[in-house]
């Protein structure tokens, strides 16, 4: 089984976000930036698969330098290999214009199975996953709980909106890695000591063939838009707060 | 043809709640460009159906039948509206950021070769073009954003915009489409729990963090639901414990939540906590700690312990 993992590094969830001084992007400066959360997923899917079956595991990302540190804790997880597209102006690139590099990086390999996270927790789009799928003509089964790989098939399970969907589709397939699918794995020191030596191939986006594209032009950053100040509700025991509680509800927010 | 286009969503033969949605914000856009909204609705005998959407300022359907498309599968949906769409041009194109328009999107707009801006919480015209904003970073920050490709594709956040009825039929055209070859088929659908909301489409959560100490009081929450007709959410802590399901999880891992009411019980509010559920229209959070971050983004603080106050509410509801 031949599988590629494509991840994203993010800054991390507790990151707190500033506009930086351009008003378009965020100001980088004290973030740490971690793997993708439902990467790790995908990473750990494709672990369990070639353990089980046997093959090969492939990371993939684009972005700046420090991107190899997220391809680098794929490695120590015990992926065989990487590639960086590296190209230092790709943070917060139109996730059509890095498929379209992502496709071209990854088409000479040949995968049987491609794992995506079902989104990046940074733009939050899950547009990469299926714009690979379409440009490389396979099949994508997205959002994925339970995975089953055999006889050629891939049979996914997706929770939508009150119903769970079972999947099926022949191999190469794209899978996108929701949480639940699986516990991903801590890389271990020895497993970080061997990632030093794993093969990491780094290639700008000519070298694909591929110049950037984005049909997405951020026009400005804001802040979330601010709420008004709360109140703090009032009362004795816990049956009146209760009850001035619900009487603010009904009669001042109606909302229930 | 031209003009803004919807993708419509169906479930067995009906129309979602989200279509009415992306209805109600197609037909302001279309004002403000000074032209008309198109619906594109692929289904299977449902052209009954389609000249109801002139309710909600559809002028037009173009309504594609076949057994293929009486449910939604990734590729019968891209191949025919891809090739629809093709051939009518439109300037701008919108659909649910559902788990259908969110597996849709992506897809249909490399087809086509443009671009999506997915999950837009606002829409509005300027010079002539679409700015769509949406959230990004769970809603740490929004971003305001053009769509230089053609058509100008956007996703709309369930639950975000008002449905408005103008009123009207809207003339109904059946088109041809192909569904082309299906690689990925829906081998088996299971229903949901009898009554469970998801967290997505729910008008009322109730949610619960740490403070809940074990999976059992969640039965405290699951009754103040159940009066509310509230679906029950949890934060990462409270998933992580194993107390609750991951497919509970609020937060910038979990889900995006945007209900009328979103009551915290017990959850401290850790930043990426209040991401997922920071544009709820109504909050209440309670918590026995008043320095818990929580309390800065709630609208009613309730400044107590979750197990004596959240019967009592329930009693009260």
């Amino acid at each position: 089984m031949n599988i590629v993992v494509c991840i994203k590094q993010v800054p991390d969830t507790e990151a707190v976000i500033k506009i930086a001084g351009d008003g378009k992007s965020i100001d980088t400066g004290d973030i740490k930036w971690v793997m993708n959360p439902y990467d790790e997923f995908g990473v750990e899917e494709a672990l369990r698969i070639v353990k089980a079956q046997g093959g090969e595991v492939t990371v993939i990302g684009a972005g700046p330098a420090r991107v190899v540190e997220a391809l680098r804790t794929a490695l120590a997880m015990g992926a065989d290999k990487a590639i960086h597209i590296k190209d230092d102006n790709l943070y917060g690139a139109d996730p059509i214009a890095v498929a379209k590099m992502l496709a071209k990086a990854i088409e000479p390999l040949s995968p049987d199975i491609i794992f995506f996270g079902q989104r990046a927790v940074d733009d939050d789009s899950g547009v990469a996953s299926s714009a690979v799928a379409e440009l490389l003509g396979m099949p994508q089964l997205s959002v994925v709980t339970k995975l089953e790989i055999a006889d050629g098939k891939a049979k996914a399970v997706r929770p939508i909106e009150g119903q769970t969907l079972v999947l099926e589709a022949a191999l190469p397939v794209v899978i996108t890695a929701q949480k639940g699918l699986n516990e991903p794995r801590y890389a271990s020191l020895p497993g970080i000591m061997k990632a030093k030596k794993k093969p990491l191939d780094v290639k700008t986006p000519a070298d694909l063939g591929v110049e950037r594209a984005d049909f997405i032009e951020i026009a400005i950053l804001n802040p979330p838009p601010a709420r008004a100040p709360g109140k703090t509700v009032e009362g004795e025991s816990p049956a009146e707060l209760a009850a001035n509680l619900a009487k603010l509800l009904k009669e001042e927010a109606k909302v229930i | 043809m031209a003009g803004v286009w919807i993708i419509a969503e169906q479930r067995d033969g009906e129309f979602r709640k989200i279509t009415f949605e992306v209805a109600s914000a197609a037909k302001k856009v279309a004002d403000g460009l000074g032209t008309e909204v198109t619906a594109l609705v692929l289904g299977s005998g449902m052209e009954g159906a389609c000249a109801g959407l002139g309710k909600y300022g559809v002028a037009k359907v173009l309504y594609g039948d076949g057994d293929a498309f009486a449910a939604y599968t990734t590729d019968a949906y891209t191949n025919a509206c891809a090739a629809i769409i093709k051939d009518g041009a439109p300037d701008v194109l919108l659909m649910g950021a559902s788990m259908q328009g969110k597996d849709l999107g992506g897809r249909l707009a490399a087809r086509l070769d443009t671009g999506i801006a997915v999950d837009c919480t606002a829409l509005a015209v300027e010079d002539g073009k679409l700015k769509a904003t949406r959230p990004m970073y769970a809603g740490k920050v929004y971003a305001d954003i053009f769509i230089n490709g053609s058509p100008q594709i956007a996703s709309l956040r369930p639950n975000v915009f008002d449905i408005v009825e103008t009123g009207g039929e809207a003339a109904v055209e059946s088109v041809s489409a192909d569904a082309g070859e299906i690689k990925a088929v829906v081998a088996e659908v299971q229903a949901a729990e009898e009554g469970k909301v998801d967290l997505t489409e729910a008008t009322v959560i109730v949610s619960g963090g740490r403070g809940m100490k074990e999976a059992e009081n969640f039965k405290l929450l699951e009754e103040l639901a159940s009066k509310l007709g509230a679906a029950v959410g949890a934060s990462r802590s409270a998933v992580d414990a194993g107390w609750r399901s991951h497919t509970d999880q609020v937060g910038q891992t979990g889900k995006v939540v945007t209900p009328n009411l979103y009551i915290a019980c017990g959850i401290s509010g850790a930043i990426q906590h209040l991401a997922g559920m920071g544009s709820s229209k109504v909050i209440v959070a309670i918590n026995k700690d008043p320095d818990a971050p929580i309390h800065t983004k709630a609208d009613y603080c309730v400044v107590a312990d979750l197990f004596d106050v959240v019967p009592e509410l329930t009693k009260e509801i």
